[in-house]
């Protein structure tokens, strides 16, 4: 094994460093949509024609695409649990899968957007739909970068490489779900 | 370099698929539960629920429980961002006078008034 030019670990955090960085991006996604469902919270409070838009959202496909990345939650972890247990084709093969949720997240996403934009809905037509695509928008991307990053840690943990990343992706996985969990509520419950 | 992950060598795993079923049952309340159309249940089933199911990722699927308690701690720090920044900015929002000020109503635009229902709004 060569000597690695940085450190891994830090002994004052007591977490290895790619962790403690994961740890950091998602404490500033907290605040990035923290920040936008706080200043949906407050309009769609302040604005009860918003539920008459919001029953134009559809619960079933919110529902099936909850179900979707709550499933590929659960393979990303099961990917972390075979990558403590060293075994890397299995990480891969489970990393796999959660990228295929995220796909088929994202293309569920962009079946029910051409819907609602055929039917008039768009970023443009009032405030609740500004912020229905916005929030729906921003998430939608980290599920497309974490799907991107995802494959490339797969391709390397497939080769028993860095197998310490499996748990990195997947603790990013995982707030983007929990991202989701709050927004199904607000976007395609509360009407 | 094989190099696996090493906080979970000292702690056994949860049963991940029981969590994950726990979590899809919770699900299914969240979207039933709004059906009866009382605003309490609707409160409880969707955003109480919403929250069990949060904490439920984030403890056995992030392993929020077993990081060093500073993670968690950072994490709630940035949650109390968001309430601070609700308190600050809601009550412009929200109302509509107050001392020395009002703020005029304006009436959006309904895009479903010019097109043909579409969502859950066809149901009704």
């Amino acid at each position: 094994m060569s000597a690695r030019p940085i450190a891994t670990t830090r002994e004052m955090a007591g977490i290895p460093t790619g962790r403690l960085a994961v740890w950091w991006v998602i404490a500033s996604e907290i605040v990035i949509f923290g920040g936008l469902l706080a200043s949906y919270i407050m309009h769609r409070l302040a604005n009860d024609a918003w539920s008459v838009q919001a029953a134009n959202t559809n619960t079933w496909i919110g529902a099936f695409n909850t179900f979707v990345l709550l499933t590929s939650s659960l393979f990303a972890v099961l990917a972390h649990k075979a990558a403590v247990e060293g075994n890397g084709k299995k990480a891969a093969r489970l990393l796999l899968y959660t990228a295929a949720g995220g796909t088929t997240f994202a293309l569920v996403k962009a079946y029910e957007w051409s819907v609602e934009i055929s039917h008039g809905y768009t970023l443009a037509s009032n405030t609740f739909w500004s912020f229905y695509y916005t929030a729906a928008g921003l998430h939608a991307l980290h599920v497309i970068a974490g799907v991107v990053i995802m494959l490339i840690i797969a391709r390397e943990a497939a080769r028993n490489l860095e197998l310490h990343r499996v748990e990195l992706i997947g603790i990013y996985w995982h707030f983007v779900d929990i991202v989701w969990i709050f927004l199904f509520p607000l976007l395609y419950i509360a009407k | 370099m094989a190099q696996a992950a090493t906080h979970e060598e000292h702690h056994d795993h949860p049963n991940y698929v029981r969590v994950w079923a726990i979590l899809l049952v919770l699900l299914v309340i969240s979207v039933l539960g709004p059906m009866l159309e009382i605003q309490v249940v609707t409160l409880i089933t969707a955003f109480g629920i919403a929250i069990v199911k949060a904490y439920m990722v984030a403890k056995n699927f992030m392993h929020l429980n077993i990081e060093p308690r500073y993670v968690a701690y950072l994490m709630g720090t940035m949650l109390i961002f968001m309430f601070l920044l609700f308190t600050a900015v809601a009550p412009d929002v929200m109302k509509y006078e107050g001392v020395n000020w009002t703020k005029e109503k304006v009436v959006q635009p309904d895009p479903g008034a010019a097109h043909a229902a579409h969502g859950d709004a066809e149901h009704h």
